[in-house]
């Protein structure tokens, strides 16, 4: 167990919307809120799944809905540390740690507010690896582990406990229902997870990760190095693609942002990439070059900063780059809940490292 | 067409009388405390290169009073902060991400009261209307004059704003309200911040607008005024005085446009010194590069479109401490001909030692004989210093890089600089900001989220609501073109709901098409 610095909760801040993957929402506001935390001389540990016993409680949380509505609401410490008190009144018993659900994006900030108010150690781990749209893909899920109960609170004071759903796409269609009402927006405390659970089916490490990723951007900046190298040295990643954005092309269906940009590069050649608010297959001469579950993430090409699905637009410079995919979601299961098929490709997955 | 520019700064006030597109005179005069002398001043040199002001179609003024009050923390207002949102946003109150120095002299205070709006227009809560009155009171008792208001989703709904703005204006005396929903854009934080930036300039812009007018008018031109704003278009000078922070930028944007129109330069480093701050750009393909996102003004956050820039306290009438080790941020500004010991003054001063190095011949030489080798070789390596590490910060790439300096005070910058492979200085580029002002056009902005509509339909309503505002803002309706659109569907929220961001340019009105169709100049109320 040790305690996290200040500088490294900034770190995490730009790590996380790189591993966003184009999605999850800026981490700007949980930054904040943590950096007043830290001012009022709070601070949050950080333990490795190892360190859990079999039989400890674990709670998992997340923000959910839509990132713009967080820009006009901003975001509360107290709120999410709230969905966990309602969830510990619930089952009646204390949680011995927290952990959140999507390192990609906002939601990484999400455990570290909780712990700061709980007073609990943060997990270094989550169950995405990066960002994903929907309750369902997770590791948790690929694992068959229960989906309920969720707790859903918002700033008025309202608060919904889903008991029971009969699989993972029940939890998401009732729990997206009451995030709608609630202004599209919901501090969330998911199903509970034991310590053997999260040692079995948590993806390790996720947070020292993203700060990893973080600290090699801020770095390369300050130097005038490329980030976009440091990023690939940092992660083991494969450079795939430099261009210029020359069309995007989006639709709202289903409550998800769902699109396609093509990228121009240096001569004839171009790309495309397909999203549902994270990137999702990138398409080179009608054949797939890279796809879901590997981390695509599209780079500002002069600043390595990330650029999000939401506000990609044309005549930017981008870098497209991939960095490998959490091992769980390799595996024929994982795939199932994650893969192309996932999101509706008839393709299989084929890694870019192979 | 002939044009007049005009950039009143700290330290000089410069004027150009362009025609079609080409300078026909300019002139560089100190800038008056009252503001008016030295416009008028500048104006008076250049009537002698005019046959009449009849021909003269527009004066478009640009000055970098905002930036310099807020890089340098002096004539701020305090003001109060009205959040309307609780009990949401209540975590990060107002000021809650500004620099410390500039919170202590703005922040006279927050309250954050239940009420807004949600993503589709309906209400959050109601508006607490008892508790707004008690902030009013309350404002009111702590001698407070300018209020900021923001509420949650203003940008769609802005009747709470509103509402409090009435509050306010019943229990306040002569209290000057600035609503969040006039600056536009969605991120409540950034909106916010530009709201409390805009409270606490309004009554410097006030001194300055009138100041403007009043050089106009004894002038004895007839021509419409305007002022230039942050992304290089302009507003009629009413519009502009009741939103300062539109300007905030425009002084540095004016260089950077004039200078990439004087050079012709695609690519380059651009450094713009004053007479109290240096600005450091970066052109490319002749354009001022755009800040992605978020743009910070003196430290504090915001959404404006605008160059992304480094300013630094460095320029011509920087303070220099008697032994050479500080320079600046607190400059002489427009004292610089009083203050400054090459003028008989007592305050040793950046034009001093560049003087007395032979860099600039301005005032009297030998006033400044006596400053040793030891302290000019000094203050120049910092300068210098300065120089490189500011020019290396906006660089999006290492190696070395073309750098244009304009600018009054370029005389600061060396001929040889580490990463530049040379330095271009261009004619009138001591006036490049003038420049930049007289080839202003007018725009109106739409940052707004439509939800069941058709895309087209909601692109059209967008582009219409942009057209009027800058129509509102001076612009000729029949010369409007759309420059700038995009729309993004919002990932889960219901109804198809799209944001949708437009921009429109056009032409100044001409004084005659104003006063044949009548139309008037609406007044915003702040």
């Amino acid at each position: 167990m040790r305690e996290l610095r200040a500088e490294e909760i900034e770190a995490l801040a730009v790590g996380a919307w790189i591993l966003g993957t184009g999605g999850g929402g800026s981490p700007y506001h949980g930054l904040l809120n943590m950096r007043r935390l830290y001012r009022e001389g709070v601070r949050v540990r950080l333990i490795g799944p190892q360190a859990l016993a079999d039989d400890d409680n674990v709670a998992v949380v997340s923000n959910m809905g839509a990132p713009l509505v967080t820009q006009e609401r901003l975001t509360d410490s107290g709120m999410i540390a709230r969905a966990v008190k309602v969830m510990q009144e619930y089952l009646g018993r204390r949680f011995r740690a927290v952990m959140g659900i999507e390192i990609g994006g906002g939601n990484s900030i999400q455990p570290l507010m909780a712990a700061a108010h709980l007073g609990i150690p943060v997990i270094d781990a989550d169950a995405m690896g990066r960002a994903y749209p929907e309750a369902q893909m997770t590791s948790f899920a690929v694992g068959g582990l229960a989906p309920a109960p969720l707790v859903s609170v918002d700033p008025r004071g309202n608060e919904v406990i889903v008991t029971g759903a009969t699989n993972w796409k029940w939890m998401e269609r009732t729990s997206r229902k009451v995030c709608t009402e609630f202004g599209s927006i919901a501090a969330t405390c998911k199903a509970p997870r034991t310590g053997a659970e999260v040692k079995r089916w948590g993806i390790p490490m996720t947070m020292t990760k993203a700060i990893r990723l973080g600290h090699a951007v801020i770095e390369a900046n300050r130097s005038h190095q490329d980030p976009i190298e440091a990023i690939l040295k940092a992660e083991h990643g494969k450079q795939l693609f430099a261009g210029k954005i020359i069309e995007v092309e989006r639709r709202t269906t289903e409550g998800f942002l769902r699109g396609r940009t093509w990228i121009q590069g240096q001569g004839r050649d171009r790309i495309r990439i397909d999203f549902q608010n994270e990137w999702i297959v990138v398409w080179s001469e009608g054949a797939p070059l890279a796809s879901t579950p590997e981390l695509i993430c599209v780079l500002d090409s002069d600043t390595g900063e990330a650029i999000g699905t939401e506000m990609i637009r044309y005549g930017q410079r981008v870098t497209v780059i991939v960095l490998p995919s959490p091992e769980i979601f390799l595996t024929p299961r994982g795939l199932e809940h994650v893969g192309p098929r996932a999101f509706g490709y008839d393709i299989d997955f084929c890694s870019v490292f192979a | 067409m002939k044009r007049i520019g005009i950039d009143v700064g700290g330290t000089n006030t410069d004027a150009v009388l362009m025609t079609d597109g080409c300078v026909e005179a300019a002139v560089k005069v100190p800038t008056t405390p009252d503001v008016t002398g030295g416009i008028l001043h500048a104006i008076g040199r250049l009537r002698r290169r005019m046959r009449d002001g009849a021909e003269i179609a527009g004066v478009l003024i640009g000055t970098t009073h905002f930036t310099n009050a807020v890089v340098q923390r002096r004539d701020l207002t305090r003001i109060a902060a009205i959040r309307i949102g609780a009990p949401a946003t209540a975590a990060l109150p107002p000021f809650c991400d500004w620099p410390a120095d500039l919170a202590t002299l703005v922040d006279g205070g927050s309250w954050i009261i239940e009420g807004g709006h949600e993503f589709d227009g309906r209400p959050f809560l109601p508006l607490d209307i008892a508790r707004a009155r008690q902030a009013a009171r309350e404002i009111r008792a702590r001698d407070l004059r300018y209020v900021a208001v923001t509420s949650m989703f203003s940008s769609l709904n802005p009747a709470h704003e509103d509402a409090v703005a009435e509050i306010l204006c019943e229990e306040i005396p002569e209290v000057s309200v600035t609503c969040s929903h006039l600056l536009g854009g969605i991120g409540l934080l950034e909106r916010e911040n530009a709201t409390l930036l805009n409270a606490s300039l309004v009554a410097l812009a006030r001194r300055i607008g009138t100041g403007f007018e009043r050089a106009l008018a004894q002038s004895g031109l007839l021509a419409p005024l305007y002022m230039t704003q942050n992304d290089g278009t302009v507003a009629t000078a009413t519009h502009a005085s009741t939103l300062p922070v539109f300007s905030i930028a425009s002084g540095p944007t004016n260089s950077m446009r004039g200078g990439a129109y004087l050079s012709n330069l695609q690519d380059a480093i651009v450094i713009d010194v004053g007479g109290t701050t240096a600005d450091f750009g970066h052109l490319r393909s002749g354009f001022p590069r755009q800040a992605n996102t978020v743009v910070h003004v003196g430290g504090v956050r915001t959404l404006f479109r605008m160059p992304d820039l480094v300013s630094i306290g460095l320029g011509g009438g920087s303070l220099v401490s008697p032994d050479g080790m500080a320079i600046g941020p607190r400059s002489v500004g427009y004292r610089l001909i009083e203050d400054a010991l090459v003028f008989g003054g007592n305050r040793l001063t950046a034009t001093d030692v560049a003087v007395a190095a032979g860099l600039a011949e301005i005032g009297d030489r030998s006033k400044v004989a006596h400053l040793s080798p030891t302290l000019i070789e000094g203050v120049l390596a910092r300068v210098r210093s300065m120089i490189e590490t500011n020019a290396d910060r906006v660089k999006i790439q290492a190696g070395d890089a073309v750098l244009l300096a304009v600018g009054g005070g370029s005389f600061l910058v060396p001929d040889r600089l580490e990463g530049v492979s040379r330095v271009v200085r261009v004619e009138h580029g001591g006036c490049a900001n003038a420049v930049g002002a007289a080839i202003a056009q007018v725009s109106g902005e739409v940052d707004q989220v439509f939800q069941g509509l058709e895309r087209a339909e909601a692109i059209s309503r967008a582009r219409a609501l942009a057209e009027h505002r800058a129509v509102d803002a001076g612009a000729d309706s029949g010369s409007l073109s759309l420059v700038e659109v995009e729309d993004t569907p919002i990932a889960y929220l219901p109804g198809n709901a799209l944001r949708v961001r437009v921009k429109v340019v056009g032409d100044i009105q001409s004084v005659e098409r104003r006063s044949s169709d009548g139309s008037e100049i609406r007044h915003h109320h702040t």
